[in-house]
C-alpha cells in the first residue's frame, strides 16, 4: 500500500529532474542562473560539512518553534473552548495576529529580543500556534452529539466532558493542524534565519546568493524541502501509530 | 412510600423563534414509577418522549411541575439516572470495557471496582471476550447489550431506556427482548422505558402510560398483569392479543380514526 502511494510522485519527480538535466545541457544554459540537478547533488557532497552544520541549526530551531507552537495552540484552543465567551471575544484577534506581516515582526522581534535564537523561535511560534488552534477549536466544537447528549444524561461535568470526550475526539483535527504547522515552522525558520543571524540553512542561502553561487542555494532548498517532507512524515507516522493504536485491541 | 420516580403536573413549552406564540410540548404530565416497578411510556413520534427524558435528566428545565426521583425533587439536576439511549453510544476511542468504566466512574463508582464488575458482567452475559475490543467491531445488538449493562450497573435510584432498540432488525430485536427482561427480572431495578412498539411495552411492563401526540399528556394507563417470569410464549396469550388491540385503538392517529 505504501509504495502505491510513494511511487507516482517518486516517477514525477525523476521526470523532472531528468528533463531539467537534459535542458540545462542542451541549452547550455550558466550554472550561475541554473545549475544541472548533478551538479547540485555534486555541491551537496563537496560542502556536506557545512551544510549539515546548518541543517542541524535549522531543524533545532524549527523543533523548537514548533514544539512551543503546537503546545500554546493546543492549550489556547482549550481554553477559548472551555471559558466561555472567550471564543467570541479571542477568535477575531487570533485572526488578526495571522494579518501581521513577517517581514515588519521579524525584524522588531530581533530589535527586542536580541539577535539570539529567541526572536526567531518566538516567531516561528507566532506562526506555527495559529493552525493548530483553529484545527483543535474546530475539532472541540464536533463532537458526536449522541455522545455528548449520552454523558450529559449521565450526569458528566463540564470538565469530564472535555477530557473524555471532546478533546478525544479532537484529535483528528489536531493532527491536520499539526501538518500544517510543521511546513510552516520550516519556512518560517529559513525566514528567520535570514535576519541578523549567523547560522542556519536560510544564513547559508543569503550568503550563496550574495555570491552568485546558485548551486549552493539549490543545495540548501534541496535540504530545506527534505527537512519539511521529514517533519510532515514524522506526524504522519505519529498519526498513523495513534490509528493503530486503536486498532490494536481488536486482536488482544 | 419513597417511589423511584415521581412526576407531578409537568408542563413544558419552548418559546417559538417564528413568534407564533410559545409552542406547548408537555401539558399537565403526571405519573410515578414505584421501586422495582417496570414502567413504559408509549406514544406517537414527535410526542415529546425525547423532552420528558431531557426534563428527567436534568437537561432542560420544565415550565412548571414537580420532578422528584427518590424522594428528592431534582429539577435541573443532572446525574440522578442511568440512561440508555437509543444509538448504543459508545466511545468509539475507548474498549468495551473502558466505555462500562467511563459510565460507572461518572455515576460515582471508584476506578477498580468499575473494571472489575465490568470485566465481571461482560463475562455473564457471554461478552466476555469483547472486552478489549473497539465497539466498531462489535454488531448493532452487541452494542446495545454493552450499553444496557453500562446503564443496569451504574449505581442510581432510576433507569432510563430511551426506545434502545429501535434501531436493531426485527430479529435482533426480538432477542435484545427477552433478553433484557431476564436480566431484569433478576436485577428488579426501577425503569422508564420509552417505546413505539406495542408488543415490547406489554412484553417488558408493569405498567404502560400512553401518551397522546402534541401536546402530550398521558391519556391512559394500563396495568400488565402478567405473571414473571415472562416469555416469548405471551404473544399468543389472547389476553395479550386484546390488550394490544385496545392499545393500537388509542394510538391510532386521529384521521385513522374516523
Amino acid at each position: 500500500m505504501g509504495n502505491k502511494r510513494i511511487l507516482p510522485p517518486v516517477l514525477v519527480l525523476a521526470l523532472f529532474l531528468l528533463i531539467w538535466q537534459a535542458a540545462v545541457a542542451l541549452f547550455q544554459v550558466d550554472a550561475y542562473l541554473l545549475p544541472s540537478p548533478i551538479a547540485i547533488a555534486k555541491q551537496i557532497y563537496d560542502e556536506h560539512e557545512q551544510l549539515l552544520r546548518h541543517l542541524l541549526a535549522t531543524l533545532g530551531m524549527t523543533l523548537l518553534g514548533f514544539g512551543a507552537g503546537a503546545l500554546l495552540g493546543f492549550v489556547l484552543a482549550g481554553l477559548l473552548h472551555l471559558i466561555p465567551g472567550a471564543k467570541a471575544g479571542f477568535y477575531p484577534l487570533l485572526v488578526l495576529t495571522q494579518n501581521v506581516p513577517l517581514m515588519a515582526l521579524g525584524p522588531l522581534l530581533v530589535l527586542w529580543f536580541g539577535f539570539g535564537t529567541l526572536p526567531r523561535v518566538i516567531l516561528i511560534t507566532l506562526v506555527t500556534f495559529f493552525p493548530v488552534a483553529v484545527a483543535m477549536l474546530t475539532g472541540l466544537m464536533q463532537s458526536d452529539e449522541k455522545l455528548v447528549n449520552y454523558l450529559r444524561m449521565i450526569g458528566a461535568s463540564k470538565r469530564k466532558l472535555f477530557w473524555r470526550l471532546e478533546l478525544p475526539s479532537s484529535v483528528p483535527h489536531l493532527f491536520s493542524g499539526l501538518k500544517i504547522a510543521a511546513s510552516y515552522s520550516v519556512i518560517t525558520a529559513i525566514y528567520a534565519e535570514s535576519i541578523g543571524s549567523s547560522k542556519g540553512l536560510g544564513y547559508y542561502i543569503l550568503l550563496a546568493q550574495r555570491g552568485f553561487e546558485t548551486a549552493n542555494v539549490f543545495a540548501a532548498i534541496a535540504l530545506i524541502v527534505l527537512l519539511s517532507l521529514v517533519m510532515f512524515g514524522a506526524i504522519a507516522l505519529a498519526e498513523h501509530l495513534y490509528n493503530r493504536g486503536k486498532v490494536k485491541g481488536e486482536t488482544s | 412510600m419513597k417511589h423511584a420516580l415521581e412526576v407531578n403536573g409537568l408542563h413544558k413549552s419552548f418559546a417559538d423563534t417564528r413568534s407564533r406564540g410559545p409552542q406547548q410540548v408537555l401539558v399537565d404530565v403526571s405519573f410515578h414509577i414505584a421501586e422495582g416497578e417496570f414502567v413504559s411510556l408509549i406514544g406517537p413520534s414527535g410526542s415529546g418522549k425525547t423532552t420528558l427524558f431531557h426534563l428527567i435528566g436534568g437537561l432542560e428545565l420544565p415550565t412548571s411541575g414537580d420532578i422528584r426521583i427518590d424522594g428528592r425533587s431534582t429539577i435541573g439536576e443532572q446525574g440522578h439516572i442511568a440512561y440508555m439511549p437509543q444509538q448504543a453510544s459508545l466511545m468509539p476511542w475507548l474498549t468495551v470495557s473502558a466505555n462500562i468504566e467511563l459510565a460507572l466512574t461518572i455515576s460515582g463508582l471508584e476506578k477498580r471496582h468499575a473494571r472489575q464488575l465490568a470485566i465481571e458482567w461482560l463475562n455473564r452475559i457471554g461478552l466476555g471476550g469483547t472486552a478489549n475490543q473497539f465497539p466498531h467491531l462489535l454488531s448493532g445488538g452487541m452494542q446495545q447489550r454493552v450499553s444496557f449493562l453500562r446503564a443496569l450497573l451504574s449505581p442510581k435510584p432510576l433507569m432510563c431506556l430511551d426506545e434502545p432498540f429501535g434501531a436493531l432488525d426485527a430479529l435482533t430485536r426480538m432477542h435484545m427482548q427477552t433478553w433484557l427482561l431476564s436480566l431484569w427480572e433478576e436485577a428488579k431495578r426501577s425503569v422508564l422505558f420509552v417505546t413505539h412498539s406495542i408488543e415490547e411495552a406489554l412484553l417488558l411492563s408493569d405498567r404502560i402510560l400512553v401518551l397522546s401526540s402534541a401536546p402530550a399528556t398521558i391519556v391512559r394507563e394500563i396495568e400488565v398483569a402478567f405473571p414473571r417470569p415472562r416469555s416469548e410464549a405471551l404473544w399468543s396469550d389472547p389476553a395479550f392479543v386484546g390488550m394490544k388491540q385496545e392499545l393500537y385503538g388509542l394510538l391510532k392517529p386521529a384521521e385513522a380514526r374516523r
